[in-house]
């Protein structure tokens, strides 16, 4: 990999690239639900740094004010919404324990590496970094699927579900310096929707089990008993 | 073009004032007066596309073709006809004290607001735009799921939520892998995600990546058809959530997703070599017929019962659009229309059958007949027509896809026959005992509304004994535009 011939935009995207992909794993090892809400706040900060850096570079100004509203819904407003939750619902010293995080983590990494190998037939019609930007943009939405499995909480899924809209919205950024501009922001009104349900849910689970653990909604079967 | 804006239009305004007014006691009439405009619009849209042609709209935003016109008036007839069904039946469990008035104005608004994300997702040309308003009927279904607050119902809708969410964003994925594939042939850029410039266009997308972008697609809209494996929150969104929802779940949002599907596999079969878009739905649709149908034996919910027939229907269509040419599509075309048509009629009579009932579990459910005449022989006949008995349409669609098969795969056609038997008797052993069976003591008749499921199964079965000349050259176009040969 000859990094050296990469320009400054390739260097800092592969870099932001690494540090998104650092931040998911953090999610995926955090047990703490406060400190689980400030990752993902920084993951979506980390993404409004890169859209603004692509959109310096592609010249395009509708990507200034995707970059802003990235900032404001995904490091701003989305988990201060989750803060408020959590603090509503008086669960902010709760630990969302993973089974087996050596396990999960090591799973998390074969993903990766599965990624690097789908993305494969993509590296000769494009350039080195593509290839990794793919790869590490789908990593990043299985990543938070994974974490979804793995987790018992419904914070917890809820912070995997909006990281995996991340890793989307890394994609789109920067493989295709993002998507136009109305399907990006239908794309966010769904998101900023989505958050506003999971509140919603939140409430309702606790008042039909007394209880976040998802474990305990177990009352549907596929078959009868 | 006025008939598109009034069709999209109408829903969305009326989700706007049912949110404002949809706890009156008025609120059931105007839902149907929405409805039944948003209809009328569907119908001079599909009259105009049927006499001049597909329809682009100037500011590009909208493509009417024969494909996804039939499905918008097939999605506007049905949320008319159930909306008719949910004004006593919605009421009703208001009195019966299941909901409160804040409740059903939620419910009110937000079946507007589902059937115009429908709607917009059948219409648009963009197809990241497809994907937000698929999105958007999942986050507008999501609540109405869990609207009666039982432990069971708020399970189902987080199921729900969850997994089609997990889905569906492995379809926006595929949207962006086309999107970047796209990019690099379409000149504008804001354009490169327009159906009707990349229909034309797909032979010089890359291969590979078309290839990967449709596995995700595969994944993610195939969550939302249903597909097993990815199929566990479907009976149960299905089952938990109010009658009216069940009927346009069932009926429609399925058919919307596979829409999707549809459209995506006419892209990448221009593109990628070989049949591998086909074979993928094929195996996908072969083992959800076969897995539902096995399930359709050990359920003990009459509404968990009809999602898995759904799911099987689904498995049946996806497997038909994958085997392609002209003779599958038009059959699985035809399916998609009797399948609607019938699967929320039965919907319809279930949500009489619990009131009268007063249970979903089908060992409680006893002697419909005796009871109430009416609601007992629309699910005897509703049923039969779904499990593909003459002279009904389903019996058509399947035996033309029955035909298809034996042409392009005679081994496959054993599976499909198999299922078939297997689905048929799963369905007849849980109806036998409840449409005849002992009356419980006790047991009344209700108030039923079935001008909706008549008129249904009217259709059907007219569908069945003689497909009108318009209809058929109407599926004809379709099928010429999925197939690429026509069939008449």
């Amino acid at each position: 990999m000859a990094l050296e011939n990469l320009s400054l935009y390739e260097q800092a995207i592969l870099l932001l690239a690494a540090m998104v992909l650092f931040t998911s794993f953090a999610l995926l090892a955090q047990t703490r639900i406060l400190n689980l809400i400030r990752v993902f706040a920084w993951q979506g900060t980390l993404l409004a740094v890169t859209t603004g850096m692509v959109a310096v570079v592609s010249g395009q100004h509708h990507l200034y004010i995707s970059a802003l509203l990235t900032f404001v819904l995904k490091a701003l407003l989305i988990p201060w919404m989750l803060h408020r939750l959590v603090l509503r619902l008086d669960i902010q010293r709760d630990v969302d324990s993973v089974v087996q995080p050596a396990v999960v983590l090591l799973g998390g990494a074969a993903l990766v590496v599965f990624c690097y190998w789908v993305a494969l037939p993509i590296v000769h019609l494009s350039a080195l970094i593509t290839r990794n930007t793919i790869a590490v943009s789908m990593a990043v939405v299985l990543l938070g699927m994974l974490m979804i499995i793995s987790r018992r909480k419904a914070v917890s899924q809820v912070v995997g579900f909006m990281s995996m809209e991340n890793g989307l919205f890394f994609a789109a950024m920067v493989s295709t310096y993002g998507m136009p501009m109305a399907v990006e922001l239908g794309i966010a009104f769904d998101v900023l929707v989505a958050a506003i349900l999971f509140g919603v849910f939140f409430f309702q689970i606790r008042a039909s089990i007394d209880s976040l653990d998802i474990d305990r909604l177990n009352r549907l079967h596929e078959v009868e008993e | 073009m006025t008939a598109l804006l009034f069709m999209l239009g109408l829903p969305l305004v009326g989700a706007l004032l049912l949110a404002l007014v949809g706890h009156s006691r008025k609120a059931g009439w105007i839902n149907i007066a929405v409805c039944a405009g948003s209809f009328a619009a569907a119908l001079t849209l599909a009259l105009g596309v049927l006499d001049d042609g597909p329809m682009l709209s100037p500011d590009k935003l909208f493509y009417i073709d024969a494909f996804n016109v039939y499905l918008v008036v097939l999605t506007a007839f049905v949320g008319m006809t159930t909306a008719i069904f949910s004004r006593p039946y919605m009421q009703y469990e208001l009195t019966r004290g299941r909901l409160t008035s804040r409740r059903m104005q939620l419910y009110h608004a937000m079946y507007q607001g589902f059937l115009f994300a429908m709607l917009l997702s059948l219409s648009t040309n963009n197809l990241g735009i497809l994907w937000v308003a698929m999105e958007g009927a999942t986050l507008a279904t999501v609540l109405l799921v869990s609207l009666y607050r039982t432990p069971e119902s708020v399970e189902a809708a987080w199921k729900y939520f969850i997994l089609c969410g997990v889905g569906i964003a492995q379809a926006l994925f595929g949207t962006v892998l086309l999107f970047f594939a796209a990019e690099r042939v379409v000149e504008n850029r804001d354009e490169a995600l327009l159906w009707s410039v990349l229909h034309g266009g797909a032979a010089q997308m890359e291969p590979t990546v078309l290839a990967l972008a449709f596995v995700f697609l595969l994944v993610g809209y195939g969550t939302k058809v249903g597909l097993v494996p990815l199929h566990n929150w479907l009976p149960d969104a299905h089952s938990e959530g109010p009658t009216p929802m069940s009927a346009v779940l069932s009926g429609l949002l399925l058919n919307v997703a596979l829409y999707a599907l549809v459209r995506m596999k006419m892209l990448v079969d221009g593109a990628v070599p070989g049949q591998l878009a086909g074979h993928l739905m094929m195996g996908f649709g072969l083992l959800s017929f076969l897995v539902a149908g096995l399930f359709l034996h050990r359920q003990s919910d009459i509404k968990r019962m009809f999602s898995y027939s759904s799911i099987e229907h689904m498995g049946l269509m996806t497997f038909a659009f994958g085997v392609g040419g002209p003779l599958a599509t038009f059959g699985a075309l035809l399916h998609m229309t009797v399948h609607s048509l019938t699967k929320s009629a039965i919907f319809v009579t279930v949500g009489h059958a619990t009131h009268i009932a007063g249970t979903q579990a089908i060992d409680k459910i006893r002697g419909l007949i005796r009871t109430q005449p009416t609601v007992g022989w629309g699910l005897l006949i509703g049923t039969a027509a779904i499990a593909g008995f003459p002279p009904f349409g389903v019996f058509t669609s399947e035996f033309l896809l029955l035909t298809a098969t034996m042409k392009s795969w005679p081994w496959l056609t054993l599976p499909l026959l198999t299922g078939l038997a297997i689905a048929f008797t799963g369905l007849f052993r849980h109806l036998q005992p409840m449409v005849y069976g002992e009356v419980p003591a006790g047991q009344v008749a209700v108030q039923a509304n079935m001008l909706p499921v008549a008129l249904h199964l009217l259709i059907v079965l007219w569908l069945g004994l003689a497909i009108p000349g318009f209809l058929a050259r109407w599926f004809d176009q379709a099928t010429l535009l999925i197939s690429g040969s026509s069939l008449l």
